[in-house]
């Protein structure tokens, strides 16, 4: 059986009157990609900011390797683990390439810096095939490159839950190709991930399991081809077939 | 250490020794106008020690200063000299931290506004307790020479540039400027910014205060409403600006100009300082964004670049 890294036990979110998201529980274990899908507003983003600690859960628990996370402060779940990238790419525009990469480094979870951050960056770097780039400002980069950056940045952490918030959004059709390869090659390394994500073609080659949420609510977990095909979820995406 | 970072360092310390010999070619004016360059040196590149890579404006530094003042004000009589200097930076630093913890929430215009109502709050306060004990001003009666205070400014600053060079290299330093970058990614990046912030603000704070403490024997008569005048948060403030916060070296690349171009306005129309202070600071944030630091920038990319 495999290791629990993050448990996520009946968690809710309430803005004023708006419950964003309500009562979740699901696991996630060691070296799976876990895809949090569901139509626009349905609080995947809101699940994924309580786990990195944007803001607080207003009730339930967050819980990664047994340690107790729900309303720490973000720069403490990072150190204990948890890097993310955002939903808008968020680069240190008067840093360097390798600098925003160090950023991650220098912090997080496993801590390096001087030289052996800045090894440690060039190898991340080259891992998600900036090698060429890394001397350029971060303004003359590409769109699919700045998520690249942002990418090298959460991996210098080296978490033990990695969170992509859509990274692969606003791909064209050849960048999501060679986006969906980098986060399987992440897979294969045997990372921890959760997925936020929109792109059915990742979420069908990408995730061993999906949680759907809809309305706050989770309304189906299982492999991506069961959860594609569960009759809620396609309603929830589609709305209810009226002639059936 | 690398050989550049050891040959930087033995130039700034000669260039410290050559600029300590100044009172020994001239105890007047000369004298005079270089004790206020040192006083403002510390002043900007400490407030820039702060305020550059997080880009929170401070407008703080009179309220500090008019502490380390008060500091030797009050003290000068009572304790020994060399200990002024030291209790008026840990006031300020507690001073600085405490505000620090409530106010650098507070993002943009608000922490500006507030450090400017500091200042302000901290003289009132002296003020009215000076009202109830039925004093006003005090006068600083020492047998301290202007040659002293720029020696020991001038020590100051070098203490100054030594701390500055030593964050720049830090993870705190670094830390800071992802701050400035984004914050959001900072924490999540496992830096704990408030933290950070509040350090770097209790540095500022406590360098400020002991300027003051420095300063007070100079003024021979000090009161709440020149030692608290917000003018100086201000002129720091354009002077580090002028200079630009990119370098450690920055700030001191303002304050000489400015210096001068007080001086010369102070003299030749006393009436129109601020409106001159005024046109100044417009004309750094039109013509020089980046300050002096940012000017040496462009110049070096568009004549290091084959010169198109």
């Amino acid at each position: 059986m495999a290791r629990v890294v993050l448990e996520v036990r009946n968690v809710t979110k309430r803005f004023g009157g708006l419950v964003a998201v309500n009562d979740m529980s699901f696991d996630v274990t060691e070296h799976e990609v876990l895809g949090i899908i569901g139509p626009n507003g349905s609080g995947k983003s809101t699940m994924i900011n309580m786990i990195s600690g944007t803001f607080p859960p207003s009730a339930g628990m967050i819980r990664l390797n047994g340690q107790d996370v729900a309303g720490k402060p973000a720069h403490r779940i990072a150190q204990m683990g948890v890097a993310r990238t955002f939903q808008l790419v968020r680069l240190l525009p008067e840093l360097s390439v390798i600098e925003n990469v160090v950023a991650g480094a220098a912090f997080g979870h496993r801590r390096r810096w001087k030289a052996e951050a800045e090894r440690y960056a060039e190898s991340l770097l080259e891992r998600v095939g900036l090698g060429a780039v890394m001397t350029v400002p971060v303004s003359s980069l590409t769109y699919i490159n700045t998520k690249r950056v942002e990418l090298a940045r959460a991996l210098a952490c080296e978490p033990e839950v990695l969170l992509l918030d859509e990274w692969l959004a606003g791909l064209n059709p050849t960048e999501l190709q060679t986006g969906i390869e980098l986060i399987r090659s992440l897979r294969e390394e045997g990372r921890t991930v959760i997925l936020v994500e929109h792109v059915m073609d990742a979420i069908r080659s990408l995730c061993d399991r999906c949680v759907v949420m809809s309305s706050g609510t989770k309304i189906a977990e299982g492999t991506p081809a069961d959860v594609l095909s569960d009759a809620e979820v396609i309603r929830a995406y589609l709305g209810a077939d009226e002639d059936a | 250490m690398s050989t550049r970072d050891i040959r930087n360092l033995i130039l700034s310390a000669l260039a410290f020794g050559v600029v300590a010999l100044l009172p020994f070619y001239d105890t007047g004016y000369i004298l005079s106008i270089a004790t206020t360059m040192a006083m403002f040196t510390v002043l900007a590149t400490s407030w820039a020690l702060f305020s550059g890579p997080t880009h929170y404006i401070s407008l703080a530094t009179a309220a500090f200063f008019g502490l380390g003042t008060f500091v030797t004000g009050y003290g000068f009589q009572t304790m020994p000299y060399w200990s002024l200097p030291l209790i008026a930076a840990v006031l300020g630093a507690g001073l600085a931290g405490l505000v620090g913890m409530v106010t650098l929430r507070l993002s943009g215009v608000y922490f500006v506004i507030f450090t400017l109502g500091l200042a302000e709050l901290v003289r009132q306060l002296v003020t009215w307790v000076q009202n109830r004990t039925g004093q006003r001003g005090m006068y600083v009666l020492t047998s301290i020479t202007e040659s002293h205070i720029y020696w020991q400014l001038l020590g100051m600053a070098a203490l100054v540039f030594l701390v500055g060079w030593l964050i720049g290299r830090s993870r705190l330093g670094f830390a800071l400027r992802i701050i400035g970058n984004d914050e959001t990614v900072a924490k999540h990046s496992g830096i704990n910014t408030a933290l950070a912030k509040v350090l770097l603000f209790m540095v500022s704070g406590a360098a400020a205060a002991t300027v003051g403490a420095m300063l007070a024997p100079r003024y021979i008569y000090i009161e709440p409403s020149t030692a608290f005048a917000p003018l100086l948060s201000f002129q720091v403030v354009i002077m580090a600006l002028l200079g630009g916060t990119g370098r450690l070296w920055g700030p001191l690349a303002g304050v000489i100009p400015f210096t001068l171009l007080w001086e010369f306005i102070s003299r030749h129309a006393p009436n129109q300082t601020l409106l001159l202070l005024g046109l100044a600071f417009l004309l750094i944030v039109y013509v020089l964004p980046g300050g002096v630091v940012g000017l040496q920038a462009r110049l070096k990319r568009r004549f290091g670049q084959g010169g198109h």
